[in-house]
C-alpha cells in the first residue's frame, strides 16, 4: 500500500467514525436548544415576540394586599433556597470529606462508598422519605412525642424544603471535595506546621486553598440541580414555595410551551452567568 | 481517627441513612400507620407484586435502559476513536463542547429542549402525539454518549500507540488492527461507560417525564405518579427492593473488580466538576 492510500484509509475510518456521532449531536444537543430559544421568541402561531420574555420580567399577581411580580419572586426564592442549601451542604460536607481523605485508606474506600449508597437510589424515593419523616404524623412527630418534646411543623415550610435539596444533593458536594483532598501533598502540611503554623492555620492557609477547585465544583453540583428542581418544592413544601423549576413544569403541564421555553432560556442564561463567575473565581484562586 | 472525627462521621451517617432505614422498616408494617409500627408483615409487598402496572414499568425500565446504553456505547466509542486521531482543532473544539452540553444544563433545560423539538417536528407531520418510545430513547442515548466518550477517551490516550501499528506492521488491515490491538486495550473505558449509561438511563427522572408518552412508562415515572395521590407503604416496599438490588449489584462488582466500579460511580457523578477542571486548563 502506498502511504496515500493508508492515509485516504484513515481519513475514511475517522469519517465513519465521527459522522454519526457529529450528526447525532446536532441533530439532538445543538438543534433542541435552537428550539428553546425559536419557542422562547415565538407566539402560538410561530410569528416573533418578546411578550414570553417579557412576561417573565412583568407578569404580577396578588399576595394578601401586595402586588408583587410573580416570577421574579419565584427565581429569587429559587435562587435564595438553592444558595441556602449550598452554603449548609458546604458546612456540613467539608469537615466530612476532610476527615474522609485523612482516614487509612480501606476505611477512606468505605466511607466513600457509603456516601454514595443513598445517591444511587431514586431522588424521587429520597424526596419521598423525607416526607413520610416530616409529616405531621409522620415519625419525627412520633419521635419527639415519645419524649415528651411536643410537636414541630416543618411540612409545607422553607425548611422541609430545604432539607430535601439538602439531603439529595449533599454527596455532590462531598465527592469533588474529597477527590482534590485525598491528592493532597501531606508533606505540604507538616511543612506549614514546621514554619510555626496551628492547625487552623494549616486549614486556612494550606488546605482550603488547595482544595479549593473541589469546593468550587462541588457547589456547581449542588447548586445547579437545586435551582432547577421541580419535585422536592411540590412533595415537602405541600406546593406553597414554588420554584423556578416547577414555573416550567407547570407550564409544560398546561400546554404553554411557548412560555415554558422562555422561563428555560432565562435560567439557561443566568446559570451559564453563575457558572462564568465561579469559574472565574477559581481561575484567580488557582493562579494566586 | 480521633473522637470528635468519629461522632461527625456517625451523625453524617446517620442523616444519610435514616430516611432509607426508615422505608425499610415502615415496608413491613403491618397497618398504613407512617409513624407507628403494628407488628411484622409481608402485606406491602404481596400487594406491590399484584400492580401489574408497577411490573410493567419495571420492564419498560429495562428495555429502555439496555437499548439505550447499548446503542449510546457503540456510538460513544466510535466518536471517541474518531475524537482521538481528530487533528481539524475547530471540528474538535466543537465536538467537546457539544458533548459537555448536556453535562453542564441541568436536566430540566435538557428535557424540555428535546421535547420542543420532538413536538414540533411531531406537529410538521400531523402527529396528534409526538412522544413515544422512540422519543425517550433518542433522550436517553443522548444524555447517556457523553459519559462513555469521556470513559472511553482517556483509554485511548493512555494506550500505546504502537500496538495498532505493530499490528499493522504484522500485516493486519488496519480495521482488525483495531479489533485485535486497540479494542481489548480500551475495554474497560468502554465497559465502564455502558455500566455508566444503563445506570443513568435506569435513574433518570427529570430528562423522561418530558419526552415521554402516555404509552410508555418507565419506573421512574411511575414512582412518580404512584406519589401524586396519597401515601401507601406500597412504595416503601418497592424501594425496598430496588435498595437491596442495588446494594447487591455494588456488592457484587465491588468483589468482582474493586477499583474500577467505584471509581465509575464516583466518576458518574463527579463527571461535571473533572470536565469544568479540563475546561479551565484549556
Amino acid at each position: 500500500m502506498t502511504k496515500t492510500a493508508v492515509k485516504q484509509r484513515k481519513s475514511f475510518a475517522q469519517v465513519f467514525c465521527l459522522t454519526p456521532y457529529s450528526v447525532w449531536a446536532v441533530l439532538f444537543i445543538v438543534v433542541p436548544l435552537i428550539f428553546v430559544a425559536y419557542y422562547a421568541l415565538t407566539d402560538n402561531s410561530y410569528h416573533f415576540t418578546l411578550d414570553n420574555l417579557t412576561r417573565f420580567f412583568t407578569a404580577t399577581s396578588q399576595v394578601g394586599d401586595t402586588e408583587v411580580r410573580t416570577y421574579l419572586v419565584i427565581f429569587m426564592r429559587s435562587l435564595r433556597l438553592a444558595v441556602i442549601s449550598t452554603i449548609i451542604c458546604f458546612l456540613m460536607g467539608y469537615p466530612i470529606a476532610y476527615i474522609i481523605a485523612r482516614a487509612p485508606a480501606k476505611t477512606q474506600s468505605i466511607l466513600i462508598t457509603l456516601i454514595m449508597i443513598p445517591m444511587w437510589m431514586n431522588f424521587l424515593i429520597r424526596t419521598y422519605a423525607w416526607m413520610t419523616i416530616l409529616q405531621d404524623t409522620g415519625i419525627l412527630n412520633g419521635f419527639l412525642g415519645m419524649l415528651h418534646l411536643g410537636k414541630v411543623h416543618i411540612i409545607g415550610t422553607e425548611t422541609a424544603v430545604i432539607i430535601g435539596m439538602v439531603y439529595d444533593y449533599f454527596p455532590y458536594m462531598i465527592l469533588p471535595i474529597y477527590s482534590v483532598m485525598a491528592k493532597l501533598d501531606v508533606r505540604l502540611l507538616e511543612a506549614a506546621k514546621d514554619l510555626g503554623c496551628n492547625s487552623f492555620g494549616v486549614l486556612r492557609r494550606v488546605i482550603f486553598p488547595l482544595s479549593l477547585p473541589g469546593v468550587i465544583s462541588g457547589i456547581n453540583m449542588v447548586l445547579v440541580p437545586s435551582i432547577s428542581t421541580f419535585y422536592i418544592s411540590q412533595k415537602l413544601g405541600n406546593g406553597k414555595f414554588y420554584l423556578i423549576g416547577d414555573a416550567i413544569e407547570g407550564q409544560y403541564v398546561a400546554n404553554n410551551l411557548h412560555f415554558a421555553a422562555a422561563i428555560a432560556l432565562i435560567l439557561m442564561v443566568i446559570l451559564l452567568v453563575c457558572m462564568a463567575f465561579l469559574q472565574r473565581m477559581a481561575n484567580k484562586h488557582s493562579a494566586v | 481517627m480521633k473522637t470528635a472525627s468519629k461522632i461527625y462521621t456517625a451523625l453524617i451517617m446517620i442523616f444519610l441513612f435514616a430516611p432509607i432505614a426508615i422505608l425499610l422498616v415502615f415496608s413491613f408494617n403491618a397497618s398504613k400507620s407512617l409513624s407507628v409500627f403494628s407488628g411484622f408483615s409481608l402485606n406491602w409487598y404481596k400487594e406491590l407484586f399484584k400492580d401489574t402496572e408497577t411490573l410493567r414499568s419495571v420492564r419498560n425500565t429495562l428495555i429502555l435502559a439496555l437499548s439505550a446504553s447499548a446503542i449510546s456505547t457503540v456510538l460513544g466509542t466510535a466518536a471517541a476513536v474518531g475524537m482521538d486521531k481528530l487533528r481539524n482543532r475547530v471540528y474538535h473544539a466543537f465536538l467537546d463542547t457539544v458533548t459537555n452540553i448536556p453535562m453542564i444544563n441541568p436536566d430540566i433545560i435538557t428535557g424540555i429542549s428535546l421535547m420542543l423539538m420532538f413536538v414540533f417536528v411531531g406537529r410538521l407531520f400531523g402527529a396528534a402525539t409526538s412522544l413515544n418510545f422512540t422519543t425517550m430513547l433518542i433522550a436517553h442515548i443522548t444524555f447517556c454518549l457523553p459519559y462513555v466518550i469521556l470513559q472511553v477517551l482517556p483509554k485511548l490516550k493512555q494506550m500505546d500507540r504502537s500496538l495498532p501499528e505493530a499490528a499493522m506492521d504484522l500485516g493486519c488491515t488496519p480495521l482488525r488492527a483495531f479489533f485485535k490491538a486497540t479494542l481489548p486495550e480500551i475495554m474497560p473505558g468502554i465497559i465502564t461507560g455502558m455500566l455508566m449509561a444503563f445506570t443513568l438511563s435506569l435513574d433518570d427522572f427529570v430528562i423522561s417525564y418530558f419526552t415521554t408518552g402516555n404509552s410508555f412508562q418507565t419506573l421512574p415515572i411511575r414512582i412518580y405518579n404512584m406519589t401524586k395521590k396519597t401515601v401507601t407503604p406500597k412504595m416503601y416496599a418497592l424501594a425496598t427492593i430496588i435498595f437491596f438490588v442495588i446494594l447487591t449489584l455494588l456488592l457484587i462488582s465491588n468483589t468482582i473488580d474493586t477499583d474500577s466500579f467505584r471509581s465509575s460511580g464516583e466518576d458518574r457523578k463527579a463527571r461535571k466538576n473533572k470536565k469544568n477542571e479540563e475546561a479551565k486548563k484549556a
